[in-house]
């Protein structure tokens, strides 16, 4: 990384975060509600990290132009809510699954505070997967271009279904009373420290095998795809395969993000998953964070999400009123701003791509160089 | 233009005879309008470095690209040591041991020499994820082994001094080697050269011919080259097989070629003297 853009990471870092503590502090004048402004937001970031993780696993490193990830992070919040929630009534609500109940009559100890949503984070993940394969069948053979607007078009697909089948996900009217994990187990004033821990461990886990992954032999050949297809052929990879896994790796991973997302806002609806709230911002952290970068992805989430729910504190203050009535409008100029502002500093991220990938051939390589270092 | 009647008397083909690894049969590929290749049918004789040469639009690299996997042919069959090979990918027909190079190299330029070397490396366990995720002993063994393979080759290429240079950062002819290093680390048993000389300074040219030279008299590899560059194709080539207009006008040796009036007059022109 060079100086200059290693510097705008920290200088952007370490704004936000002034941001994120001072503005509350500084309308409040309490720490307390300080922390309870930080915790939901962190919760929040975390769930965008890891959409972003299986964005990065699917464009930064495979150079899969995925335009429609709205579409796999909604399937996702959709089965989460089908699956934990209780059968519908038929009446006010019409949905399919409702399997809460039986889940929770499961005979495992305590069976009803976690499984459902152990379950559901499994099976969010694999509809993703499943929704993502035939999908990606016919249009990884597409170029780039030609692969973003079909997957625009395949998300936009997705949420006129939610929309329309009432019978299938109730609607436009959306799911409500989507319970939440462990949340017998705490009282109500501690859960959200308790979500952001779940949250957080999630995180961990996606972040360690899609490292893992990435960092090896697997990985190697996904990275070459994205420099040169037919290259990578002639270096006898079949390509075609190698692409679909990274595309289902990453759709599973947004998946599972969806579910997450699902128990955290308690209910999901149509008009939440919008091409702009579900693509637009998840490919704006990816870029100003580093595609290609693990810690540059979680860097580019911590950096726009924070400036996103910042710029609503404001709000607070006394403004004058027409900079009060354009904070919306500001905010997404302010997005814009960064991601120009990187772009034109460092057009890899505010945390570039490392060089090599497999962490066998890294170590090969830095012991050869100390063996050479100490002969010379 | 003589070509109907060279067509109606056609060259006896020694590799025909001979033992053949590969064979072209009546392949026929058009884009448009256009027949880049016309009903084109040779062998290529196991052992031997064969030359394929001919004038600008000959079709010579449109049949490379349908041997290696790369373009389908609209009609004809390939045969790999007997065995139809149309249609099949470039990777499945590396694993029969039959690799390429292209005309303008492609290295993958984010990684490095030896990382490009790694990447070709065969039948990688570390390929599948799960195996990266629940056997890491095993992969990174395996791993080992691929990086000892590739610094052999590197070394013998001459390259090993560019080991942690990135490919985008190579001059062209380094390149070129680096692609035929690629091709040596699933131990081919033939490769197609896709134009070796061109852009290519002189020295690494003969470093290039001298390497091809021992890969096919020490290890039995075939070598089928695309080549403008006559010195090289005189050297190292025989047979040599000439196409036209997207088809094969005549084989034999490079110096049978160079007398043949119908090849000098009509496609070589002041070449060959």
């Amino acid at each position: 990384m060079t100086r200059r853009g290693n510097l705008l990471a920290i200088v952007i870092v370490a704004l936000i975060t002034a941001f994120l503590v001072g503005l509350p502090l500084l309308r409040t004048g309490s720490i307390s509600s300080v922390v309870s402004f930080l915790v939901p937001s962190l919760a929040t970031m975390a769930i965008f990290a890891i959409v972003c993780i299986g964005l990065n696993v699917q464009w930064g490193y495979t150079g899969i132009f995925n335009f429609g990830v709205v579409g796999f992070f909604m399937v996702g919040a959709y089965t989460a809510a089908i699956v934990t929630k209780s059968p519908a009534d038929g009446q006010f609500a019409t949905y399919i699954g409702g399997l809460g109940d039986a889940l929770a009559a499961v005979p495992l100890p305590g069976a009803g505070a976690w499984l459902p949503f152990l379950v559901a984070i499994i099976a969010a993940a694999a509809l993703s997967a499943a929704l993502a394969l035939p999908l990606a069948w016919p249009i990884v053979r597409l170029r780039e271009d030609y692969l973003a607007i079909a997957l625009i078009g395949a998300a936009e697909v997705l949420r006129r279904i939610a929309t329309e089948e009432r019978w299938l996900v109730n609607g436009s009217r959306g799911l409500g009373g989507i319970p939440r994990p462990l949340a017998g187990w705490v009282n109500a004033d501690a859960y959200n420290y308790v979500f952001l821990l779940i949250v957080v461990v999630l995180l961990l886990l996606v972040y360690v095998l899609v490292d893992r992954g990435i960092r090896s032999p697997w990985g190697r050949v996904l990275r070459a795809i994205r420099e040169d297809e037919d290259a990578t052929a002639a270096a006898g990879k079949d390509v075609v395969a190698f692409k679909l896994q990274g595309f289902v790796l990453g759709a599973a991973i947004m998946g599972a993000a969806g579910a997450l997302f699902a128990f955290q806002q308690g209910a999901v609806s149509p008009e939440t998953f919008t091409h702009f709230f579900g693509t637009f911002i998840f490919w704006a952290m990816l870029i100003a964070g580093g595609s290609g970068n693990m810690v540059g992805t979680i860097v580019g989430v911590y950096v726009i999400w924070g400036l996103w729910s910042t710029t609503l504190q404001l709000q607070g203050f006394d403004l004058p009123a027409f900079v009060e009535g354009r904070i919306p409008h500001l905010r997404d100029t302010l997005v814009g701003v960064i991601i120009v502002v990187v772009l034109l500093v460092n057009p890899r991220g505010l945390v570039p791509e490392r060089a090599r990938v497999s962490r066998w051939l890294d170590r090969r390589v830095a012991a050869m160089r100390r063996s050479e270092a100490a002969g010379d | 233009m003589t070509t109907v009647a060279i067509r109606e008397q056609p060259t006896p083909t020694a590799a025909l005879q001979r033992d053949a690894i590969l064979e072209v049969g009546a392949v026929t590929k058009a884009f448009g309008g256009n027949r880049a290749v016309d009903d084109c049918s040779f062998a290529v004789g196991r052992g031997t470095i064969t030359g394929l040469i001919g004038p600008n639009g000959a079709g010579k690299s449109t049949l490379l690209n349908i041997i290696a996997g790369a373009l389908r042919p609209d009609t004809g069959v390939i045969l790999f040591d007997g065995q139809a090979v149309t249609g099949l990918r470039p990777d499945e027909l590396l694993c029969r041991g039959l690799a390429r190079t292209f005309q303008i190299p492609r290295p993958i330029p984010t990684m490095t020499v030896l990382e490009n070397l790694v990447l070709a490396g065969p039948d990688q366990t570390g390929e599948r994820i799960w195996n990266a995720w629940c056997r890491p002993a095993q992969v990174g063994r395996q791993e080992d082994a691929i990086v000892d393979q590739a610094l052999e080759i590197l070394a013998y290429v001459n390259l090993i001094h560019l080991r942690d240079a990135f490919a985008a950062n190579l001059s062209g002819g380094q390149k070129k080697l680096l692609e035929f290093a690629r091709t040596l680390m699933i131990r081919p048993r033939m490769v197609l050269l896709d134009e070796p000389a061109a852009g290519v300074n002189r020295t690494l040219m003969r470093q290039l011919a001298e390497h091809i030279e021992e890969q096919c008299h020490d290890h039995g590899v075939t070598f089928l080259i695309v080549e403008h560059d006559m010195d090289l194709i005189a050297r190292l080539c025989d047979p040599v097989i000439v196409m036209s207009q997207g088809t094969r006008l005549f084989e034999g040796s490079f110096d049978e070629v160079r007398q043949d009036p119908a090849v000098l007059e009509a496609y070589l022109g002041g070449q060959v003297k």
